[in-house]
């Protein structure tokens, strides 16, 4: 199978500093991959790459092997299919929950398309199984900002769904969740990944091993292996990495 | 809702009939302050919906004064050169003024002469992602180009003392009372539509697209928006409004000059908004009526200290009014309907218990 995304020799540094020292990466499409590390290894620097907030200063980012999306807009990467759900919940606050998703909707968004749009049964029919989906139809027409911090998470990763995506670029979702709300998450990242290939940087080892087949394990700003949690468990150097940062911090 | 709708048209209706209970010096001001309305629309819908705090928003209106003033002038000059002009030393009429003999090129370009300037600075600014504080100060920067370049060129602009000594608009008599009162209604027909078609266009899907941009602008580039488009787009719209703003008070006052489209006026020009409630299209027109009477009347019962009690209403309303008068009566309004519904339920839960 053809890979949807890869990075080839992506490097970037800031000011001198190195975050990324070429990362080669491929994701297949339908696919659900972790990114594990420890801090500043460059896992959310990657994803910032991808979806065009943080320009590669070399390197490649090939869309579907043809397209080099590294000096693309951000709005321009959205466009091809590729969304980004943030650490922190970015929603907007001051709109309620269904306008939130009607800006979400996958639309014309030039100014000339968005002011003759009008609001179709098919449209509704989508934001409304959406909110099933996320489950927020009670609070559809509560301001965003007045939402639980987990619906805000649930909110923004409906946001990024109502765009079909072809890929799905998650930044630490399950942050600050209860243990049944990291479970739902789970799952609707599993249900996810039937349409779109979902890329997730993720902190909590126990939500990685329950819901992951593939993990890419980055160290100091480049890949450092790739394999099943398991594979990952065994390899001495992850060992090395962690027990390393481990020991120094006590 | 359709209540609301009702206490606008009251409003405007109210503001229509004028003529029938002011004097005529009231009516004059009256007229002035609805102008000034129409430019604390424009500046609601860029500051209190999109987050651009523009400092100079006087450019735009004077220069749609200035546009409409040109026409005037030549009208007044009746084919001859405009009067400063021969004080100057000038032999011709410089080329740029000549299609200003045209009432409809003045009035037309007096509204996309300050749209088609917003846009360039727009777009150059917008695109560049500044935003903010830095925003504001490029804005007040413009401020000081334009009206040096105004009070220098006094040859071509009439200089510090601006254009002045109209007689006639399409032939009839500025000062004739009956003409007066007709700008003054035709100020407040503008004014009612430019609130429509402002109200349509915060309620409809640009308009929270705009407020997106306002709350988080790299989100809205992350849902595939350009909010550069968008930007620009509403600033140009709001200086189009504030040129014709312009265009009416030049009319209605019979004089602009540099001074009237300086620093201090641009200032002016967001309080107005601010004391009205930048998050409110009527509170930005009550708050350019109330700031305005509230100068006249104090400067006519305290001509030596008026401007004191001016800065306190300002300082009143920026520390207990952050959202100003109409932010503030919606907080009430609703804690008190809050209190209602609490006492609704302590009312249910004592029946229960009788």
């Amino acid at each position: 199978m053809q890979p949807i995304l890869s990075c080839r020799d992506v490097r970037v540094s800031f000011n001198g500093f190195q975050a990324l020292q070429g990362v080669n990466l491929d994701v297949l499409p339908q696919e659900v991959r972790f990114l594990i590390g420890p801090n500043g290894a460059g896992k959310t620097t990657l994803l910032d790459v991808v979806c065009g907030k943080t320009k590669a200063s070399d390197g490649e980012v090939l869309y579907r092997q043809t397209e080099n999306i590294r000096k693309l807009q951000e709005h321009e990467i959205v466009h091809l299919g590729i969304t980004r759900k943030f650490q922190a919940p970015s929603i907007f606050a001051n709109l309620t929950v269904w306008e939130n998703l009607e800006l979400s909707l996958k639309q014309k968004r030039g100014l000339w398309s968005v002011m003759r749009a009008k609001m179709t049964g098919e449209d509704k029919g989508k934001m409304e199984a959406m909110l099933l989906r996320i489950g927020l139809m009670e609070q559809r027409h509560n301001l965003a900002g007045m939402l639980a911090h987990g619906q805000k998470q649930w909110l923004e990763i409906g946001m990024q769904l109502m765009q079909n995506p072809e890929i799905l670029l998650l930044d630490e979702p399950i942050a600050g969740m209860s243990e049944t709300e990291r479970h739902k998450t789970g799952e609707l990242i599993h249900e996810i990944s039937e349409t779109c290939s979902v890329l997730i940087v993720e902190h909590d080892m126990e939500f990685v091993r329950n819901f992951s087949k593939q993990v890419t394990v980055m160290h100091e700003g480049k890949v450092l292996c790739e394999g099943t949690m398991s594979e990952i468990q065994q390899n001495e150097q992850v060992a090395e990495v962690y027990l390393g940062r481990r020991e120094s911090a006590c | 809702m359709d209540k609301k709708k009702l206490g606008y048209w009251l409003f405007f209706i109210a503001l229509f009939l004028g003529p029938l209970y002011l004097t005529e010096f009231r009516l004059a001001l009256m007229g002035k302050f609805l102008c000034f309305a129409i430019v604390a629309l424009g500046i609601c819908l860029i500051w209190g919906y999109t987050g651009i705090l523009s400092l100079g928003h006087g450019v735009y209106f004077g220069l749609g004064a200035y546009c409409t003033a040109m026409y005037l002038k030549l009208e007044a000059a009746n084919g001859q050169l405009p009067d400063f002009m021969e004080w100057s030393g000038v032999s011709a009429l410089p080329a740029f003024w000549v299609p200003f003999s045209n009432p409809i090129f003045a009035i037309g370009a007096s509204l996309l002469i300050p749209a088609l300037i917003a846009a360039i600075l727009g777009f150059l600014t917008f695109k560049n992602r500044i935003k903010g504080v830095y925003f504001s100060l490029i804005s007040q920067a413009v401020v000081v180009v334009f009206v040096t370049l105004f009070v220098a060129k006094q040859d071509w602009t009439g200089g510090t003392n601006g254009l002045t000594n109209f007689t006639t608009f399409l032939g009839f008599s500025l000062a004739s009372p009956l003409v007066q009162i007709a700008l003054y209604m035709m100020t407040v027909i503008i004014l009612g539509a430019s609130f429509a078609l402002a109200a349509a266009l915060t309620n409809s899907r640009v308009g929270r697209v705009l407020s997106a941009v306002r709350d988080g602008e790299n989100r809205v580039r992350f849902l595939g928006f350009n909010p550069t488009s968008y930007k620009v787009f509403v600033y140009s719209l709001s200086a189009a409004l504030a040129g014709l703003a312009g265009t009416l008070f030049v009319l209605q006052v019979g004089l602009i000059s540099p001074a009237m489209m300086g620093i201090i006026p641009s200032i002016e020009m967001v309080l107005w908004a601010a004391v009205g409630g930048r998050h409110s299209l009527i509170g930005a027109i009550l708050g350019a009526v109330i700031v305005n009477s509230a100068k006249s009347f104090f400067s006519e019962a305290y001509p030596d200290i008026w401007s004191i009690f001016l800065g306190l209403l300002f300082i009143i309303v920026v520390m207990f009014l952050p959202n100003g008068i109409v932010g503030a009566f919606e907080s009430w309004n609703e804690k008190r309907e809050k209190a209602k519904r609490k006492g609704g339920t302590a009312d249910a839960a004592d029946s229960v218990v009788s």
